[in-house]
């Protein structure tokens, strides 16, 4: 009796694994501890994707789950006097159980290809809309000046505080001074390593206006966790006017180059 | 039952000398028996012994790493006496080490070492029927080799600037560069020399592994009727091999960068911290694929041998054979191959061009495929058996339940779009742990309980066992699972403090609850610590099969002398016979002769 007792014991302990961890995906969104608010135009392919993997693996993982746990609760030893099946396999079964889940990764596989593309490999022809530099523990930031190039005595020269319009493509450049940093906007859906030595362009349209967080995501040193910045998205109107108070303001602050001297370098 | 020694005389194959007790004395003897011993199973224990203190001593910087996380800034109890740096709390390059370290432990000194180096050692030579590994000196010399390891990586703690923390991956240039961070002085060195003598030890040991399995198995014993462990760790053994050479190359290159002055992972043109290193020329990333190019297989190397134990574990306790043998041997070795052409999934965000992110995409999905076939086998193995709930049986059980979870989760990573949100967040953080402590470290109990009465001639306490188990695995999904929440969030890993982030503010409450588990989960193992003690003296003495299970080492006396075998072991039959039909006992081991067979099978045919 006490052994058929721990087989039940047992058996409920396996099942409570598919029960809460189901729950615990059903409630967190309550709570909102869920995918923080998207203002991108890619995100929502990033977003449908992250659900349909989690309706698949769900369904996976109950069923496998429940499995288990009914054969735990129906082959337990105490339960039964039935001597164990002397089996050593099946073919067929084998066969489709290869061949089922080759087929659903391998459609995985092939179905997100176009979202990877949009995001990393699509790139706007476009000159750079500014030029982040990561640096141990900041977000440097240059926006080409008045002439709209980059790399010229005028650029507009900032800290931690990113301004983009919204509803355009914007073009960012990613450089990195010193070490690895990785460029994260959580409400934007994007991500990239910055790397010293190599310029990688990333780029986006958000639809949406309002101030989120800049994270750094590669460990970075002691400061890493404080290496933040903030991104405000507005109308174009807004942008271009929030850029040219910046560019008075700077004006103001230093006298203009000399010509021919290299403010530029790099 | 097994021919004891008597019979085995008959068989006329005694080939094996008496144990090895003599009373010679002195303090040489002991030196030889005990601590520069050849015996496979000595160095077995030793590794075992080890790797379970640095398993302590890993958990203890992870709840250190969860105070940090669930409450920054606040006084850490007993560290902060001990490391006070600004009053009792802990400032963000302790809380950097803390987890580079954590990582560095579990990774280097618990899981491969506990694996190949304490289970490989001691289970190889008794499941294929052998006296010993083939060299017995190398062998004694892979234990020998990990403790200027554990010297580094121990010292490394109170060298000036702390113990590493780059993150036990180490890229450059935070690591190459001296001034990038206070801890990347000698704490940085130390540890690539320590990794240098694990990746030493563990060559020296898969070179044996690879020999013994191939040239020392019983007669009879052919490759498919191996015990999925033994195949585990055969295939360890290549990976290990083939992969590590790399990682050791890597490592000096990073050696040589920070103490010659060479730039093999560093551009020109940095300026870190104000200050302008030497050389430049070289390339990041260089490092993440030479690492990766290790580090992934090592994943493996830290999964198959536990995925052997449990096979083996399940059908003893489902008293039922290995569902599909074939079908598991080969879903390891494909493991094994793809494992080599999948590093690049760690690099999806590195820079590296997207395009050959796509191939890597590719093969990361397709290695989903041999674990998914290992799991549906595990079901079959257990469905129709006679399920014994034993301690092991349970870790065993988990293992499967938990490396669903594990498996499942790293799809999430392997769709490149998706890893776009939750690269370097703690969904990866709970997928590895899924897959290394909710896997592996369950296969290691139930491995554990499993063989510790040949090991020590004693069993395991079953009720504080179950406990053990039932309290670890309470905790652990507590800690564990609730990762996936904050990684849907995009909470990043690594950081000493996350909660000034709009994004993430709100998100103390969880993680304070995630470290009372951990806080519980470490406190449940006090109750394994004193179980297996107290066990070693005073519990139930074993005979040769306390499970009744099939393989040879439970043929050896418990525990088996010098030598191993106290008669010759002939095998005659797979490793998994377990409830066939007409045949009076509900196992038939590899040695039991073909006539008690060949009787029930006639039997079964009326």
């Amino acid at each position: 009796m006490r052994n058929r007792l721990s087989g039940i014991f047992w058996g409920l302990l396996f099942l409570a694994v598919p029960v809460l961890g189901v729950a615990t995906f059903a409630v967190a969104p309550a709570f909102d501890h869920w995918l923080p608010k998207d203002v991108s135009t890619h995100g929502t392919q990033i977003d449908s994707l992250f659900y349909f993997i989690l309706a698949l693996t769900g369904i996976v993982f109950v069923v496998t789950e429940v499995l288990l746990f009914w054969f735990i609760w129906k082959y337990d030893a105490a339960k039964n006097d039935r001597p164990a099946t002397y089996i050593h396999g099946s073919h067929t079964l084998e066969v489709v159980w290869t061949i089922i889940p080759a087929a659903t990764l391998l459609f995985l596989a092939i179905y997100q290809m176009n979202a990877w593309a949009d995001v990393k490999m699509r790139r706007p022809d476009m000159p750079p809309t500014v030029e982040v530099v990561a640096r141990q523990f900041e977000w440097r930031l240059r926006y080409p000046g008045r002439d709209g190039e980059l790399g010229t005595p005028d650029d507009l020269h900032l800290t931690n505080d990113l301004h983009l319009p919204i509803d355009e493509d914007v073009l960012i450049q990613l450089k990195s001074m010193d070490v690895l940093h990785s460029f994260f906007l959580p409400n934007v859906r994007i991500k990239q390593d910055a790397v010293p030595g190599m310029k990688i362009p990333v780029w986006f349209k958000a639809r949406e206006a309002g101030e989120f967080d800049i994270v750094c995501a590669e460990l970075c040193g002691w400061g890493h966790y404080k290496m933040k910045g903030r991104v405000t998205f507005e109308p174009r109107a807004a942008f271009d006017a929030w850029l040219e108070r910046k560019y008075a303001e700077q004006e103001a602050t230093q006298p203009a180059p000399e010509a021919g001297e290299s403010l530029a370098a790099n | 039952m097994t021919p004891p020694a008597a019979t085995a005389v008959d068989h006329g194959h005694v080939t094996v000398s008496a144990p090895a007790h003599a009373p010679k004395g002195g303090l040489g003897h002991f030196l030889s028996t005990y601590v520069f011993s050849k015996d496979h199973k000595v160095i077995g224990l030793q590794f075992l012994f080890s790797t379970l203190v640095w398993f302590l001593i890993g958990g203890l910087l992870a709840l250190a790493v969860r105070w940090q996380v669930a409450w920054p800034w606040s006084d850490v109890p007993v560290l902060g006496k001990l490391f006070a740096q600004e009053g009792g709390q802990m400032a963000p390059e302790f809380y950097t080490m803390l987890f580079t370290m954590h990582a560095s432990v579990m990774i280097f000194l618990v899981i491969i070492p506990i694996l190949a180096g304490a289970f490989g050692n001691y289970l190889i030579p008794l499941m294929i029927g052998a006296d010993d590994m083939a060299f017995p000196t190398l062998n004694m010399l892979s234990y020998w080799f990990m403790w200027p390891a554990f010297f580094f990586f121990g010292a490394s703690f109170f060298v000036e600037g702390g113990a590493a923390s780059g993150g036990w991956t180490s890229y450059p240039p935070l690591s190459t560069n001296t001034a990038s961070s206070p801890a990347s002085g000698w704490g940085q060195t130390l540890w690539l020399l320590g990794l240098t003598m694990v990746g030493v030890s563990s060559m020296l040991g898969s070179v044996n592994y690879m020999t013994t399995i191939i040239l020392m198995r019983a007669p009879g014993m052919t490759m498919f009727r191996l015990p999925m462990t033994i195949w585990g760790m055969f295939i360890t053994a290549i990976l290990q091999a083939f992969a590590l050479p790399v990682l050791t190359a890597a490592g000096f290159m990073q050696l040589a960068d920070r103490t010659l002055g060479t730039g093999f992972f560093s551009p020109e043109g940095l300026i870190v911290n104000n200050a302008v290193p030497g050389a430049g020329g070289g390339q990041p990333l260089l490092w993440q694929h030479l690492f990766w190019f290790y580090s992934h297989p090592a994943v493996y190397i830290m999964i198959l041998p536990a995925m052997g134990m449990v096979s083996d574990i399940l059908t003893t306790f489902a008293r039922k054979p290995l569902f599909g043998y074939r079908p598991m041997v080969y879903s390891v070795a494909g493991i094994a191959g793809l494992g080599f052409i999948v590093w690049g999934h760690h690099m999806f965000m590195s820079g590296m061009n997207p395009a050959l992110g796509i191939t890597f995409m590719v093969s990361t999905m397709m290695i989903a495929l041999p674990s998914a076939v290992k799991t549906f086998n595990w079901l079959g193995t257990i469905w129709g058996g006679r399920i014994q709930f034993t301690t092991s049986m349970l870790f065993a059980l988990a293992f499967v339940s938990m490396f669903i979870i594990g498996g499942l989760s790293g799809i999430f990573m392997a769709a490149t779009p998706v890893d776009i949100f939750i690269h370097d967040t703690y969904f990866i953080v709970a997928h590895f742990h899924y897959v290394l402590f909710a896997g592996t470290a369950m296969g290691v109990w139930a491995a554990i309980y499993f063989w510790f009465p040949k090991m020590f001639g004693r069993t395991m306490n079953e009720f504080w066992g179950k406990v053990h188990f039932f309290l670890t695995f309470i905790f652990m999904n507590g800690t564990f699972f609730t990762m996936h929440i904050l990684g849907a969030v995009g909470f990043p890993r690594r950081l000493a403090d996350a909660y000034h982030y709009e994004t993430f503010h709100h998100l103390q409450p969880l993680n304070a609850f995630m470290t009372w588990c951990a806080i519980g989960m470490v406190a449940s193992q006090i109750i394994f610590a004193a179980n297996f003690f107290w066990s070693m003296f005073y519990g139930p003495v074993a005979g040769r099969n306390p499970w009744n299970a099939n393989t040879l080492e439970w043929t050896a006396p418990s525990p088996p002398g010098h030598g191993n075998f106290d008669f010759q072991p002939v095998v005659h039959r797979g490793p998994y016979e377990y409830s066939v039909p007409g045949c009076e006992k509900d196992h038939l081991m590899q040695t039991d002769p073909p006539n008690a067979a060949a009787a029930a099978a006639a039997l079964a045919a009326h």
